[in-house]
Parts: structure tokens; C-alpha cells; sequence
């Protein structure tokens, strides 16, 4: 987990950078969002290579299919429209008998067939919902498809490049094209939606949507309307956005312009506008004027699949809990903050560290504020015995939370049990009150001045004296010397 | 012994005895190429050096016991079939020089069976056509009548059969381009069921009409090599796990079998009365031998046409999006954008029917005119399986001529391309609806050979060889090597 899953860049208000227009409240944004994933597979969507790692050599997961090379026929990944079905399933999206793969017809060089095999009028699941902090966003669709090569340009830009070479090695990989009703309403709810996605998503195993990896590319959909009108503006639709961070900023980009088109007496034109990280605003890509008629027709290589609905119960029932479930569940049953709860359940892997934790003794409010305290930054998970043992040890005052966190990097590195490095470091806290004394009493005489303000009624002079405590004998139990310093300069 | 005149049966005997080497066999038909192709043009290229290389290991696999059953046998590729190291250009510019990078299914399977691949052989461009005029390289002509064609568009293959250059060869057939060359060249062809034969390494024209099929100089010899070929191929998801029982009762005769005659292919328009009268005969042979003849009717007929020529351009007009000059074939050097550089390579590349076809298919999928053409076509495509589907109820098999007509003469169709489309007015129907069927020799009209077109329900090869079989059996009628 990055820092950037947590962040929220600039404020979770939603205002309208519009607001500075003057008409703060009568614009209502409205955003659908198509979001492709590569679900987690071996191979490609339709032939055996390998769907390899960002920084392959290119064209080196490549043969005769991917590449389109005359006489090839594409044969369906069954992992694939596995884990197209489960993502469908944890939307709760109905999933028909029978579903058929299409050609979408157009010709650019990272597409070497000149059509994409994709799902166009009978997709492999439709009508599902995504819950959000108890608001529903509706799926129309989620439906599998393959992507296209990459094109790469000897200079900075297309036009003024002398040479274009093209890698294949994307070329075929499945993707998942997830795509929402315009539900969302701001810029937080668009990145939240992705974010409860990509959640999802690791939560079922479907993929690991990675976004700096392109397993996770999301567009959204956006346009304006007047507060109280029912009809859609017209929309412009982003692309090129390879972060949280940027999916946010560049929504609040595109609002703002488009406020200021339409307020200024101007109309918004459809459109796609790439998003520019470095110049942190939108660009005119293609208009829709001149679309592509795609020619859709069905894929004459492919049978179409009748979905044997035995295999859908049974991929139902295996399904684990969902997210947002856990989520209601650990605020309820071990009575943890609903912040707490959602930063943990955001990762299914620390979310099951949690309970596995608890379940092994631990405390629940003590390991949730530990592993979103320390293990989530650091990204290094420990086992549920190794985390529950240092929890103990904490909160039963047997070491500091100091002497914990080394504990913890040490188990980590080295593999062996928190109570043997504890006792091998002789770790364990002082909290005997005649050794304890020495210490305080020496702090004392060091720090008149402190000593002073403190009898004078500033109780924050206390942190100076602690600290230097810390200082002289970091193993000194900090409850047994806050309560002897009171009493003794008391 | 002119062992270019031979069936595949009677060479796999006199190999498997070792009374012949295939080495011998191959240098006897490199031999009567050289001496004939000139004339006849059936081959694009020779591929000797494989052709050597096959021989030997033929020979080794003969004296050491383990020889397939193709073992030794010349055979003949159309350029459509993608085999590893060969040039494969579909008839076209725009794949002149590609070698394709793999072995097609099919082919592979045959090489497996010990054959020996002694060319490519010429076909229309993209196997668009019916004469093999198509060809961006030359047309091939008719080994019966040299100013005649050989029909199409598998041309090359039916005529290299027919020349005694090659004892079988491959074909395809979307519409008729394997049954409708076999019988204007007098050999037997047979397009099988859709989805017997692997289409991995077809170069596709139309992926849901598309089946490679064999030419060959007996029913016998045509059902050894379709059995070498048939059968479920992971490759190809069209495919079918059915058991290969291609040569079931192949020698029981027709005996108590009904077999129809639809008068819509029977009077069918400009159907000539040499070749009627060569048909009637035919219906009598079977008679004969104790076929009851039935009439049945295909009431759709008259629209097979023009819905084969939507779906066909439709799918074509996808297939092809691939040569686009950019990852292999003729590619533009000129062009400064990428636009023009596919416009500059697809123009120079295709010839006039590809372009035509293109055009034509772009247009019946593109929006606005879909529901009216591609779907209005593939509403007819399921009214003529069903007219097949309530025939087959009366009958076992259905019989027609292959093609209303004999070989016609070199460029007297090719200004007109309504009338070169009507060549397939018989065959396309079994494309349609995925029928197997076959086409053998029936006589001669004007001293150029008919064919019978036998046409069996989907996956009853079985069917149709058997009655090819007994026609054959019952008739006397032996493929003749033309008379060069």
C-alpha cells in the first residue's frame, strides 16, 4: 500500500473550484467512470504468452496471435472469464446464460489485427451496484475484452517524431472494462469509487490493479448540469491518468474549465481530453465529431459462451467477504472507529492480519491502531502471532511502544519470536519504582526550571521532564515515572 | 508405371511394399511439373529442398515399418495455407515475400502423416473468385482446355491434381472454391462440415464459411486424406470434439438411401443442357445401384446469393484490416502520415475484387446500414439452414450439379463480376448452413468435365463420401489425368 491510498490531496470538502465563478451551489458535476482492470492471469486473453512485467524487452512476450499474423485464430483465456465472473459476482451484477464476443473495427498501429476482440450488445454481466459509504453507484456493465500494443516515439511528440516503434508485448492482455452510470457527484466520490474498486478487486483476488502498473486505468465521464435539472450536459471523457492522486486532480481540473466554458457563454464540446501530470491540467485529444464507426460485429472466431450456471453458483458461494461488509462488521464486533475500520479493510491483507491478530489474543483497538500506526507504512506485513506477541507485550507493559516497534523490524528481518529478541536485548521495561527513582530524581536536579514552571501550574513542563527521562534510561516504564515525577515535585 | 496417373491408394500400396521410394515418386512429379506447369500454371512456387527433405524421411519411416499413411505422397498447398519458411501470399502483393513464422493445423497434420509438399499453388486473390483470374501473379489455366479456366478459386490445387503434378492437394472452399474448381477440372474435391478441419493457419477470408478441404483422384483417396486432417485442434475454438468417423460405411453403397434433388438447384438459372443432361445421367447411375430419388425443395435459394455476398465482404472486411503495411507485406515508403501509409499500401497491395469486397463489407457493417444488410443476411443465412435442415427430413443426401457450368474460357467473365459470382450459385447454400459436400466427376459436356455435388447434413461426411463412393463404383467413372 503506497502513501497515496491514504491521501486525500486537497481536502475531502468537494467544493467547486467553480466557486470562485461566484455561483457556488448551481452546478451539479456528474461523472460515470469506466475503469479497465487486468484481471489476474497467467497468460494472454487469447493465446498462451505470458502477460510478462512493466520494463519486459519489448516484443518479447509475443507470438504468431498477439502479434496478428495471417491465418491465427484467438482461443478464450478460461481464467480470464473467471475472473471477469467473480468481479461481476462482488458487483452484484447479473450475469446472463449466454454472452458473445465482438470485433470493434479500427485501425491504428499498437492494434495489430486491426480490430479489438471485445463484448458489445450481449456482455458477460450487466445491472450490478457498488456501495459507498452506504450510497449505491451503478454498474451498467462489466465485460472482457483485450488490450492493444504500446507505440513508441523516437522524440517528445507524435508530429514531430522520425521514427515510431511499436511493442506488442501489451498486446492481448485481458482486460476488464468496468463501467458505472454517471452516480458519482464530485471529484472525492470518483477517486473514492476507484479506490473501493481497486479494494474490491484484491479483496477477490480478480487482480492486483496496480495503477502505476496499468492494471487499474480509470476514465471518467464528466459533465456539468444546473442544480435541479435532470438532463445530462454534454460530457468530455479523460484519459491518461495513472493515479488516485491525478484521477482527482484531474476531475477538479475539467469541473473548473468546464464551469468556466459554460458560465463565460461558451458551450462544452465532446470530447476525449488526456490529462497532463506535468502540466496538471486537461488537453483537447479527439473530438467526437469525427468518431470511429467501429463496425461491432460478431467474433466469427469465437463460439459464443453459454455460461453453465452451476460454475457461476459455485464461484457465488467462494466468494470472500466483501469490503465494505467487513468493514460494518469490525465497527460492530470489535467496536472499532468506522476510520479505523475503512483504512483497514481497504487491504484485505491487513484486514485478515487484524483479525487473525486478535483472534491470537491481542487487543482489538491497540492492534488496529499498530498495524495502521506501523504496519501500513512500513508495507511489511508480520504473521498474525508475530504482531499479536508484540501487541501483548505493549499493552502489558512489559516493553515501550519503542522497544515494540524494534521488536517488530527485528521479527520481520529475522524471523525469530518477539519474546526471545525481547529477552536476547534485554528489552524488558523498568518498571521497578526504586530504580525508577534514581532516574526521576536525577531528571529533577537537572531541570530546575522545569521542576518550577511545573509547581507554577504549567502541567505541559511535564513532556520536558519525560523526554529527558526517555533520554537517560529509554526503558524506564514512562507510566510508573509520569506518576512518581507528580508525586515527588507535588 | 506413370506414377503421376495414380491414386493416393494405389501409391500407398506400392510404397508401403517398397515396389516404390517416395524419393522416386517425388523426382517423377518434380519431373512432370517441369514439363507441364508451364502451360498449365497451377504453381505460385515449388518448394523442392522441403520436398527432398520430406521424401527422405518418408522413406526412412517406410523401411523402418512406422510410415503414416500419407507417407511419400506429392502433395499440393494452396497459397492461402500458412506453412513455416514457405512464402504465403494468398494470391496477393501485399504478401509478397512474407514468410509466414508457423504450420497451419491442417497442413501439419498431413506433414505428420508423411506428405511431401511439393509447391504452392495459385488461387484467386485472397480466394476471392471463381476462375483463379484473380491471382495478382497469373491465372492458371485449365489442363482439359488450355484457354479455359480451371475455376476458382482454389484454381492452382484442383488443376495440379488434375495435371498430374501433384496426387492431392489442399484447398478451401467459402463458397465453393474447392467443389466448384474439382468439377471444372474433373478430380474430386470436398469441403467438410464447418469446424472438421482446423482453420489455424487459413489466412482468413470469411472465418464463418472458411473450411479447408482436399482435391484428390478418388472418393477413396479424398476420405484418407480429410480423416488425416479432421478433428478437434486447440487452436482453433470453432473446432469440433466430434469423433473422426469421416469413413464410416464408406463402401456400403446407396441401396435404400433417399437421396433429393432440389429443383431449384436442378433448373437452375443459365444451367447448361450439356451439364443437365451429364446430371440426369448420374441420377440414373444412382438409381441404378438402389438410391431412391426424391424431390425436395430449398425455397430460400434465391437469396443465398445475395446474403453470401454480405457476410462474406463483411467478414473479409475485418480479416484484412491486418495487412496494413506496418508488420509485414508491402508496405508504403512514401507516406508521410500513417493514414496515408495504409491507403498507399492497401491500394497498391489489394487488387480490384479484394477492394471491391472491402468496400462492399465495410459498408454493410457500418452504422446505420447494419440491421438492413449484416443482419438482414444473417436472417437469411438461418432461412436457408433451416431449408436444409426440413430437406434432410425427406432425404438422406442431396445431389446437383457443382456448377451450371463447364469451364469457361480465360477473361470471358472478368468484366462482368455479377456473372463470376453466379459460378457459386450450388455450392454457396453448403457454405451458409455448414454443410459437408463433395463434388466428383460425371462425364463431359463439349469434352470438358461436370461435376456431381453430393450434400450431406452437418458432420455426415460419412454420408457424402458414400454416396460419392457408390457413384463412383456404380458409374465406371475414373478421374482421368488431363489430357496434357
Amino acid at each position: 500500500m503506497s502513501n497515496e491510498d491514504l491521501d486525500a490531496p486537497s481536502g475531502r470538502s468537494g467544493h467547486l473550484p467553480g466557486e470562485r465563478g461566484g455561483h457556488p451551489s448551481s452546478w451539479e458535476v456528474v461523472i460515470g467512470m469506466e475503469v479497465h482492470v487486468q484481471p489476474r492471469t497467467r497468460t494472454k486473453m487469447f493465446c498462451g504468452c505470458a502477460v510478462g512485467q512493466l520494463g519486459d524487452p519489448p516484443n518479447s512476450n509475443v507470438c504468431e496471435i498477439c502479434t496478428g499474423m495471417p491465418g491465427v485464430l484467438p482461443v478464450i483465456n478460461k481464467a480470464a472469464v473467471e475472473a471477469c465472473l467473480k468481479t461481476a459476482l462482488a458487483l452484484n451484477c447479473e450475469i446472463p446464460r449466454h454472452t458473445k464476443f465482438d470485433r470493434k473495427n479500427y485501425m491504428y498501429p499498437d492494434l495489430p489485427k486491426g480490430y479489438q476482440i471485445s463484448q458489445y450488445d450481449l456482455p458477460m454481466s450487466h445491472d450490478g451496484v457498488l456501495e459507498l459509504d452506504g450510497r449505491k453507484v451503478r454498474i451498467r456493465r462489466v465485460h472482457l475484452e483485450e488490450d492493444t500494443g504500446k507505440l513508441v516515439h523516437a522524440g517528445d511528440k507524435l508530429h514531430m517524431a522520425k521514427e515510431s516503434f511499436v511493442d506488442l508485448n501489451r498486446a492481448g492482455i485481458p482486460l476488464m472494462e468496468i463501467v458505472s452510470e454517471p452516480d458519482l457527484r464530485s471529484a472525492d466520490e470518483a477517486r473514492d469509487y476507484a479506490v473501493a474498486l481497486r479494494t474490491l478487486l484484491r479483496t477477490i483476488g480478480a487482480s492486483e490493479a496496480e495503477m502505476e502498473k496499468g492494471q487499474l486505468r480509470a476514465e471518467p465521464n464528466i459533465s456539468i448540469r444546473r442544480i435541479g435539472t435532470e438532463e445530462l450536459g454534454v460530457k468530455t471523457e479523460l484519459k491518461n491518468i495513472n493515479s488516485f492522486r491525478a484521477l482527482h486532480r484531474a476531475i477538479q481540473f475539467e469541473v473548473a474549465r468546464q464551469v468556466e466554458v459554460v458560465e463565460s457563454g461558451g458551450t462544452v464540446v465532446q470530447e476525449t481530453r488526456g490529462w497532463s501530470e506535468a502540466e496538471q491540467r486537461t488537453f483537447s485529444q479527439r473530438s467526437k465529431e469525427f468518431a470511429e464507426d467501429y463496425r461491432y460485429f460478431p467474433e466469427p472466431d469465437l463460439p459464443p459462451l453459454e455460461l453453465d450456471p452451476k460454475w457461476i453458483e459455485a464461484l457465488r458461494i467462494a466468494l470472500p467477504e466483501m469490503p465494505g461488509v467487513r468493514r460494518s462488521r469490525l465497527i460492530s464486533d470489535y467496536g472499532l472507529p468506522a476510520a479505523d475500520a475503512g483504512l483497514i479493510t481497504a487491504d484485505v491483507m491487513l484486514a485478515n492480519l487484524f483479525e487473525a491478530a486478535v483472534k491470537a489474543g491481542a487487543q482489538a483497538r491497540p492492534t488496529a491502531n499498530w498495524i495502521i500506526g506501523e504496519v501500513a507504512p512500513s508495507g511489511k506485513v508480520p504473521t498474525p502471532a508475530v504482531l499479536a506477541d508484540v501487541v501483548k507485550l505493549v499493552s502489558g507493559g512489559s516493553i515501550t511502544r519503542d522497544q515494540g516497534r524494534q521488536v517488530l523490524t527485528e521479527s520481520l528481518s529475522s524471523g525469530r519470536a518477539p519474546a526471545e529478541i525481547v529477552a536476547e536485548r534485554g528489552f524488558a521495561q523498568d518498571s521497578d519504582e526504586a530504580s525508577v527513582k534514581v532516574i526521576v530524581e536525577a531528571v529533577m536536579v537537572a531541570n530546575p526550571r522545569a521542576v518550577e514552571d511545573y509547581r507554577a501550574g504549567k502541567k505541559q513542563a511535564l513532556g520536558a521532564l519525560m523526554a529527558d527521562v526517555k533520554k537517560r534510561a529509554p526503558q524506564t516504564n514512562p507510566k510508573v515515572a509520569s506518576e512518581l515525577l507528580v508525586r515527588l515535585i507535588g | 508405371m506413370d506414377t503421376t496417373h495414380m491414386t493416393l491408394a494405389e501409391l500407398q500400396r506400392l510404397l508401403q511394399a517398397r515396389e516404390l521410394s517416395a524419393k522416386d515418386l517425388l523426382s517423377e512429379h518434380l519431373m512432370r511439373i517441369d514439363n507441364v506447369d508451364h502451360d498449365v500454371k497451377a504453381f505460385l512456387r515449388l518448394t523442392p529442398d522441403l520436398a527432398k527433405e520430406q521424401a527422405a524421411t518418408a522413406d526412412r519411416a517406410l523401411k523402418a515399418g512406422e510410415a503414416g499413411p500419407l507417407a511419400g505422397i506429392p502433395l499440393a498447398v494452396k497459397d492461402v495455407l500458412c506453412v513455416k519458411g514457405v512464402e504465403t501470399t494468398a494470391g496477393s502483393q501485399i504478401l509478397r515475400g512474407f514468410k509466414a513464422p508457423y504450420t497451419g493445423t491442417a497442413v501439419g497434420r498431413l506433414f505428420e502423416a508423411g506428405a511431401v509438399m511439393v509447391g504452392v499453388t495459385n488461387c484467386d486473390e485472397f480466394a476471392m473468385g471463381s476462375s483463379t483470374e484473380n491471382s495478382s501473379y497469373f491465372p492458371t489455366h485449365n489442363p482439359w482446355a488450355l484457354d479455359r479456366v480451371p475455376g476458382g478459386s482454389s484454381g492452382g490445387s484442383a488443376s495440379a491434381v488434375a495435371a498430374g503434378e501433384a496426387v492431392v492437394s489442399l484447398g478451401t472452399d467459402t463458397g465453393g472454391s474447392i467443389r466448384q474448381p474439382a468439377a471444372l477440372c474433373g478430380v474430386v474435391g470436398m469441403k467438410p462440415t464447418y469446424g472438421r478441419v482446423s482453420r489455424y493457419g487459413l489466412i482468413a477470408f470469411a472465418s464463418s464459411l472458411d473450411q479447408i478441404g482436399p482435391f484428390t483422384r478418388s472418393v477413396e483417396d479424398c476420405a484418407i486424406l480429410l480423416e488425416a486432417m479432421a478433428g478437434r485442434d486447440p487452436l482453433d475454438a470453432t473446432s469440433s470434439d466430434r469423433p473422426n468417423d469421416v469413413r464410416r460405411d464408406f463402401d456400403a453403397g446407396v441401396k435404400g438411401m433417399k437421396l433429393g434433388v432440389p429443383r431449384e438447384y436442378y433448373d437452375v438459372e443459365g444451367i447448361e443442357p450439356g451439364v443437365k443432361a451429364a446430371i440426369d445421367k448420374a441420377l440414373d447411375v444412382l438409381r441404378g445401384a438402389g438410391a431412391e430419388i426424391v424431390d425436395v425443395t430449398l425455397p430460400h435459394t434465391d437469396y443465398g446469393l445475395a446474403a453470401y455476398y454480405i457476410l462474406a465482404p463483411a467478414e473479409c472486411s475485418s480479416n484484412l484490416a491486418r495487412f496494413d503495411g506496418v508488420k509485414y507485406g508491402m508496405s508504403d515508403q512514401e507516406a508521410t502520415n500513417i493514414t496515408d501509409a495504409y491507403m498507399n499500401s492497401r491500394r497498391h497491395g489489394f487488387g480490384t475484387e479484394v477492394r471491391r469486397r472491402v468496400m462492399l463489407g465495410t459498408y454493410a457493417l457500418s452504422s446505420g446500414y447494419y440491421d438492413a444488410y449484416y443482419l438482414k443476411a444473417q436472417k437469411v443465412r438461418t432461412l436457408i439452414k433451416r431449408d436444409f435442415d426440413t430437406a434432410f427430413e425427406k432425404c438422406d443426401a442431396i445431389v446437383s450439379a457443382t456448377s451450371p457450368t463447364v469451364a469457361f474460357p480465360i477473361g470471358s467473365k472478368t468484366k462482368d463480376p455479377l456473372a463470376m459470382y453466379l459460378c457459386d450459385v450450388l455450392t454457396l447454400g453448403g457454405n451458409l448452413a455448414g454443410l459437408p459436400g463433395i463434388s466428383v466427376p460425371c462425364g463431359l459436356s463439349e469434352g470438358l468435365p461436370v461435376g456431381l455435388q453430393v450434400l450431406a447434413p452437418q458432420w455426415r461426411e460419412d454420408v457424402a463420401l458414400r454416396v460419392a463412393r457408390a457413384y463412383e463404383v456404380a458409374s465406371g467413372v475414373k478421374v482421368e489425368v488431363a489430357p496434357l
